[in-house]
């Protein structure tokens, strides 16, 4: 073998290496695909505009129905193009970063509330404060704003909930007469579905680090539904409240009991969901827009939603965990006029009902219904457990909120695997959430 | 070289190029040949340049600042960055089992590999049986890792398969959760590693022991050598160069392992299969701390680096 060959060969080890540096380099100078580098984001020669809008949504919806949105945008605002951007959740999150660093994001992108904090820290989300005073906008329609320091820089679409939902059969074969509906009757329901053997769990937990949602999805609903907040008057972590304490030992209990499926250090939500339609678990929170999913995996499959049970004395209204197809404008953005119409357009009341129709989830302009007529009868029982409470997911607006996640999460799992006690877990968490809020 | 002297001579004789002008042509003929070299090797070597050299230059430059890509105004801090690093707890765990996960791979790795090749090379069981464990023993290395980590994923699942068996079998009582526990994670993703990477051992030493000479074996059987003192003075010094190789090679990549870990277990539960790619993944794509992943990766690379010196020395010394 030549000394040639072996350059090669221990270059290429070295290539091994390499691919982990690109990884992060790769981040400094990427532009994301699609982005306006050219002239695409430039008004033509006949005044025509195209604004780029990249979000994770078209490809979540019956196939042709945002397209045929845009296409009805397009009509009522004649010299306005839109290019729809598409990808999955993840790959749009890490696009828009990129776009971020390169200051070539599309003119208007999809949100999800916990990347906000990060790309508006970088300046790239406009202000729509600022936008919707320029263009005169009446925002009492909408049913939220997402703000920064008073700032508003993204408007939820649609919003998703995340009620519980109950296996009636298991429910019946354990002997519970009725949902439950506070702490108490949900740990005696949970342990006697639990009881019932033939691998059943009473709970599904889903705590698995990749991501850390499980801490948004299925531990804090246990607080927010009982009014408390993770947060204090001045949005910095307050993790170690009474409300937080009682809903972190109120899981801890659930797990000494035995009531939680196994396996849930690992677990993913898909893998939740998956138990659900097994029939091997009894209670779990989930997104709404597992609905459909379930009944086309299991059409046997007897279920129901309710809302997430309550502490046992609670009587105030409920938060209720949501998550939202948020909207905003890039400030590298040059046409926001018309980025801003079309942001109009989508919160409108008409558009809003039948986005959020199609989507099956709940509408961002508060005049907006969405038709139920065509729909499984549990969105509609569902719409009036969110009417009843308000929504409360607080991960929104966050710094760093997906590690907020998992920090909690790998503290959580300390506390139940039995290596520290929850005040010992939640002041870890404490400690660590005050970092990152800097 | 001799036909190249007496063509210089030659030419001394008749006079064309005077004495004393024969080192500048044999500089302007080896110069020459260079830069043909050059010339051809110029379209990998600017590859290597735009893929491989930028951004690892780029990485090192981002590790002195204070953060970069999320900062529009980074500034140099030197190397504060390599002290936060290396006080960090949190790296030293990931490194601990980082090195408990690749070396226990490499090791099982090479007596797997070693033990199916000389299976597939013996002839005490027929061709066509082997062929058929050739095809089955290779079949690991035909899976994506993705597919490898959802397969196991379903496998050992409390729920799924490999409870099942074991239960069946008397051997556990109970839902086992493999990659759930603390306890037992780190070892069942290592045991998930090694039934992912054997066959590129086993493929490589079976190539290696079909080339020893039979000639080898031969002279030792008349020696009155046994086939454990054969496999011992015979195959054994054969494959080691190929072995120390293979071995130093899985090394790299194992270190490197990212996304079978992170689509198993995600680094959890706790910390327990932290390793030092996702630990550097979450400090990039869920702190936006760049300047600090880009100081854990050029640490990593240094460690790589050292590895894969030792592995030219030893191709060096095969050559």
């Amino acid at each position: 073998m030549s000394r040639k060959t072996s350059i090669h060969r221990m270059l290429t080890g070295v290539v091994g290496a390499a691919t982990v540096l690109g990884l992060v380099a790769a981040c400094g100078g990427n532009t994301a695909p699609g982005t306006p580098g050219g002239d695409d984001g430039k008004p033509s020669a006949g005044g025509e505009v195209t604004l780029e809008f990249m979000q994770w949504w078209e490809p979540e919806l019956p196939a042709g129905s945002f397209r045929a949105l845009m296409d009805e945008f397009e009509e009522k605002n004649p010299g306005i193009k839109v290019e729809l951007l598409s990808g999955p959740w993840s790959a749009t999150k890490e696009q828009l970063v990129a776009g971020a660093v390169a200051g070539t994001m599309p003119d208007v992108v999809g949100l999800d509330g916990s990347w906000l904090y990060d790309l508006v820290q970088q300046g790239s989300i406009a202000s729509l404060t600022d936008l919707m005073t320029e263009f005169d906008y009446d925002a009492s329609n909408l049913a939220k704003e997402v703000q920064l320091d008073g700032t508003t820089y993204m408007i939820p679409v649609v919003n998703f909930v995340y009620p519980m939902f109950v296996n009636n059969e298991l429910l019946e074969e354990a002997g519970v007469a009725a949902p439950p509906e506070n702490r108490t009757e949900f740990l005696d329901a949970a342990k006697k579905i639990s009881a019932l053997g033939d691998n059943t769990s009473g709970w599904a937990l889903p705590l698995s680090l990749e991501t850390g949602n499980g801490v948004q999805n299925d531990v804090m609903p246990w607080v927010w539904a009982g009014g408390g907040s993770m947060l204090d008057d001045a949005g910095k972590p307050d993790v170690e409240n009474a409300d937080m304490v009682s809903g972190a030992e109120f899981v801890k209990e659930l797990w000494d009991s035995g009531t939680v499926t196994p396996g849930a250090f690992t677990m993913k939500e898909p893998d939740k969901v998956e138990e659900f339609v097994a029939g091997r678990v009894g209670m779990m929170i989930s997104s709404l827009a597992h609905v459909n999913m379930i009944r086309k995996e299991n059409p046997d499959l007897d279920f129901t939603v309710t809302a997430v049970p309550a502490p046992d004395n609670f009587t105030g209204k409920r938060g209720i965990n949501d998550n939202s197809w948020g909207v905003g404008v890039s400030e590298s953005s040059d046409q926001k006029e018309a980025a801003f119409k079309l942001v109009e357009f989508l919160m409108s009341e008409e558009v809003n009902s039948e986005l959020s129709t199609i989507a099956n989830g709940f509408p961002g302009n508060v005049n907006s219904v969405p038709d139920f007529s065509q729909s499984d009868p549990l969105f509609e029982e569902a719409f009036k457990i969110y009417q009843a409470g308000y929504p409360a997911n607080q991960f929104v607006g966050l710094p760093v909120a997906e590690e907020l996640m998992r920090i909690y999460a790998t503290e959580l799992q300390r506390a139940l695997d039995g290596q520290a006690s929850i005040a010992d877990a939640l002041a870890a968490t404490q400690e660590q959430w005050t970092a990152e809020f800097k | 070289m001799s036909t190249h002297v007496s063509t210089q001579i030659h030419n001394s004789a008749n006079g064309s190029i005077p004495p004393t002008v024969k080192p500048t042509v044999k500089r302007f003929r080896r110069n020459k040949k260079q830069l043909a070299a050059l010339g051809f090797l110029s379209p990998l070597l600017i590859l290597m340049m735009v893929l491989m050299a930028t951004p690892i230059l780029m990485v090192i430059g981002y590790s002195i600042y204070n953060n970069v890509i999320t900062n529009p105004n980074p500034e140099v801090v030197g190397l504060a960055n390599y002290g936060e690093i290396l006080g960090n707890p949190k790296f030293w765990n990931a490194g601990k089992n980082t090195l408990f996960f690749t070396l226990t791979s490499v090791v099982v790795h090479m007596i797997l590999g070693l033990t199916f090749a000389m299976l597939l090379n013996t002839e005490i069981i027929s061709t066509k049986v082997r062929a058929v464990f050739r095809m089955i023993l290779i079949l690991p290395w035909l899976f994506t890792v993705a597919i490898v980590a959802i397969l196991w994923r379903l496998m050992l699942n409390p729920n799924g398969v490999i409870n099942y068996i074991l239960e069946t079998m008397g051997l556990i009582s109970g839902q086992v959760e493999w990659l759930g526990n603390p306890a037992y994670a780190l070892f069942a993703l290592t045991f998930i590693n090694i039934w992912a990477g054997y066959p590129f051992f086993m493929i490589s030493l079976l190539a290696g022991l079909q080339g020893i000479p039979a000639d080898l074996y031969e002279a030792a059987k008349v020696d009155g050598a046994n086939p454990v003192q054969r496999f011992i003075h015979v195959t054994i010094p054969q494959l080691k160069p190929l072995i120390i190789s293979l071995c130093l090679l899985d090394f790299i990549w194992t270190t490197q392992q990212f996304a079978l870990i992170w689509m198993t277990t995600g680094g959890g539960p706790i910390d327990t299969t932290e390793v030092l790619s996702t630990f550097t993944y979450k400090l990039a794509f869920s702190r936006y701390e760049f300047s600090l992943a880009s100081t854990s990766a050029v640490l990593i690379l240094i460690a790589s680096m050292i590895v894969a010196i030792f592995y030219a020395r030893s191709q060096k010394s095969r050559d």
